[in-house]
């Protein structure tokens, strides 16, 4: 293999462009910037009467064209759980590839009631995809099928450039990824906020269909105000819930119980969209206590940096020494010949 | 001069056999939740030759509450006006009329001082001293003050005699009050069997605990006999299963609606009500209440919910716990060490016992 002193010098110039373009920090640990019309959900614990109507109306609203359980094969079909048995009592357990949403209930010991605040013995907990606003997910996913849409801030997944490696499901802090094991040719599936609806002037439907008001549905910036106002509400007085939609007109007058004075979802793991107010302690509704503040990619970002320059300063010092040694074995066979003719 | 009423009421009280009779007695004990013991103490009860006085007055109703009462099945009205009590005045069943009935009522309540039941339906207005609703000439006001002091125990039936109901609704021109209201500060115990109208067999049960026990059953802090109004007819709704699995009529006559799914988004206020309409069946006819025929419950029988809430408005859902079918948030896990504990205790006792029954074999 011929290499003119030309093309060595080119490569050397463009591998030394990547060391310095890899040595360069591209992210600083900074605060996570919201985008600019941020929508997500305000999920107010204390209002939720565990009706599943959000469950109910998630799973119907993602089987139609464009959500994120439809599949082109199994159009005009619901994903049920347990599609043999019957379907009007479809109870999933659990976040799976055929349920979005999940409603799971906190049932305490009635004796102690909740927390020190003597907070409800029980309480319910809304579980979909807290749509991160820096998503480990799309931050490990090497072919971009998860990313981060740059003005509503929806995390979308796009199965037509997934490879099914699966990051994102050891990535999520909340463990709300879930893989189709049972098909051959599997995608993905996690909630996607409806954002299909929103050209036909929908929003996201666990919010459409709760009775309550328990979850609203809003600008991300509309929904930290309210979350912030509820907080600062007496417990035992009345307040006009907004129902729906946090910028909507439909009220429902609720006595306010006491809260635990947090709004989960504000900094968590960088901040998310999907906000949380609860009258029980955080842990006890399932959040897993170590997710700190801790922006998720950030973690490994210290390491991932400097992957670029590694393998470019591999490339550069293995094909040095190839070329070297290659020389250097070259002379040796040459004055070998010379020696043997 | 004999009638025909008189005649077809008597050839109905002789068919009555022991056996329908205690089947009766059955029926009203299993309504209070009464042990099968109590069964024989009703019927010497009920077969007492002194049936108690029973005075009924009316005041703001609509007499819903009596024509509930005549569609009883076990015991028919016939049986508990003949049998039962002895109903001594009604202005609905009254016999008599006028100055002679009104007579009759005075004599008994003298006669039976201490001694008669009252039972009151109707709101009474108390505003301008009571002129809005006048008997005889004498407001009912006037007439319950009178009365209630001498009688052994006061039943307020209906929403408007137990809350004020229909007639107590905003803005209340007559000062319609209930009865215990009325009374208290009296010393005269009121039982409210709300409804509107109320189960018969509430009112009955009621009634024949009294004559059984000779003391009124066991009351809420509302007054309401815990037997009927102990649980929310949201708690043994038909149509839970439904609410529990998310599935909801969410406007009348759509899809939801027709495939019997559950009203709460139509404004049921079951989940606030307490009453025994979902497991007692109205008059005996199983699917005949609102809920059953699709329409919402109306909250009639709770104290300002129905006649004060509005028809369609979300209740407030009241839970004491979540239903078992949700899942915990923290899933529960068995103990390793004590699991494999256990089982090396069973293990070791089948060893034993094995051991043991080969020893004896060789006994043997």
């Amino acid at each position: 293999m011929a290499i003119n002193r030309r093309d060595f010098l080119k490569f050397s110039a463009g591998t030394g462009l990547m060391l310095t373009a890899g040595a360069t920090p591209g992210r600083a640990a900074t605060v996570p910037q919201l985008p600019k019309d941020a929508v997500g959900i305000l999920y107010d614990s204390t209002l939720c009467i565990g009706c599943k109507s959000c469950m109910v109306n998630c799973k119907l609203a993602n089987s139609e064209p464009g959500g994120a359980l439809y599949h082109k094969e199994t159009a005009g079909k619901v994903p049920y759980e347990f599609p043999k048995g019957d379907k009007i009592y479809d109870a999933p357990e659990r976040l799976s590839d055929k349920t979005l949403c999940v409603i799971k209930a906190y049932k305490g010991d009635e004796k102690t009631a909740g927390g020190d605040k003597g907070g409800p013995a029980f309480s319910f907990i809304k579980q979909h995809c807290l749509h991160c606003i820096e998503p480990a997910c799309v931050a490990v996913c090497p072919v971009a099928a998860l990313q981060k849409n740059p003005e509503t801030g929806i995390v979308t997944y796009n199965k037509n450039k997934c490879f099914g490696c699966r990051y994102c499901q050891v990535a999520c802090p909340f463990g709300i990824p879930m893989y189709e094991f049972e098909k051959s040719s599997p995608s993905v599936v996690k909630c996607q906020l409806c954002n299909h609806r929103y050209a036909q002037g929908k929003y996201s439907a666990c919010c459409e269909a709760c009775p309550t008001g328990a979850s609203i549905f809003g600008k991300v910036t509309d929904l930290r105000e309210e979350a912030k106002r509820r907080l600062a509400l007496k417990a035992g007085d009345t307040y006009a819930y907004p129902v729906k939609r946090v910028d909507g007109a439909e009220r429902t007058e609720q006595v306010v119980a006491s809260y635990v004075d947090h709004v989960y979802g504000l900094d968590e793991a960088g901040g998310t969209q999907y906000l949380f107010l609860a009258g029980v302690k955080f842990d006890k509704l399932g959040f897993n206590p170590k997710i700190t503040n801790q922006v998720y990619p950030d973690f490994t970002w210290d390491y991932v940096s400097h992957v670029p320059a590694l393998i470019g300063t591999l490339l550069v010092v293995g094909t040095a020494t190839r070329m070297v040694t290659q020389k250097l074995d070259k002379k040796k066979n040459d004055a070998g010949k010379g020696d043997a003719s | 001069m004999e009638s025909k009423v008189v005649d077809s009421n008597e050839h109905l009280l002789s068919n009555v056999t022991r056996r329908d009779f205690m089947k009766f007695c059955t029926a009203v004990a299993a309504t209070m939740g009464l042990p099968l013991s109590a069964v024989p103490q009703i019927a010497e009860a009920v077969t007492s030759p002194k049936r108690p006085p029973v005075i009924w007055l009316s005041g703001q109703e609509c007499t819903g509450c009596v024509e509930s009462l005549l569609r009883t099945g076990h015991p028919d009205i016939v049986t508990l006006i003949f049998d039962l009590i002895s109903l001594e005045y009604s202005e609905t069943l009254n016999v008599g009329a006028g100055h002679q009935a009104e007579a009759f009522r005075a004599k008994s309540i003298e006669e039976n001082k201490g001694k008669f039941i009252l039972v009151v339906d109707g709101a009474i207005p108390v505003k301008d001293k009571g002129v809005y609703c006048m008997v005889a000439g004498k407001p009912v006001l006037d007439i319950l003050l009178e009365t209630a002091p001498q009688a052994a125990a006061v039943i307020a039936i209906g929403s408007c005699a137990a809350w004020g109901g229909v007639a107590a609704a905003s803005p209340n021109p007559t000062g319609a009050t209930p009865v215990h209201e009325i009374l208290k500060g009296k010393g005269i115990p009121v039982v409210n069997i709300p409804g509107c109208p109320p189960n018969p067999y509430n009112f009955l049960s009621t009634v024949i605990h009294f004559l059984t026990f000779g003391k009124l059953p066991a009351l809420d802090d509302k007054g309401r006999p815990k037997f009927a109004y102990s649980r929310l007819i949201h708690e043994n709704c038909e149509r839970r299963p439904h609410f529990d699995a998310g599935r909801f009529a969410e406007e009348f006559g759509d899809a939801g609606h027709r495939q019997g799914f559950c009203l709460y988004k139509l404004g049921c206020k079951g989940p606030e009500t307490y009453n025994n309409c979902s497991t007692l069946p109205f008059n005996d006819t199983p699917g005949c209440w609102p809920v059953a025929t699709g329409s919402p419950c109306f909250g009639c029988s709770e104290e300002k919910v129905g006649f004060n809430s509005p028809l369609f408005s979300k209740a407030k859902v009241v839970f004491p716990t979540p239903p078992a079918q949700h899942t915990d948030v923290v899933p529960q896990k068995g103990g390793g060490a004590k699991s494999f504990a256990y089982g090396v205790a069973g293990a070791a006792l089948g060893a034993a016992a094995v051991a043991l029954i080969k020893r004896d074999g060789k006994e043997d």
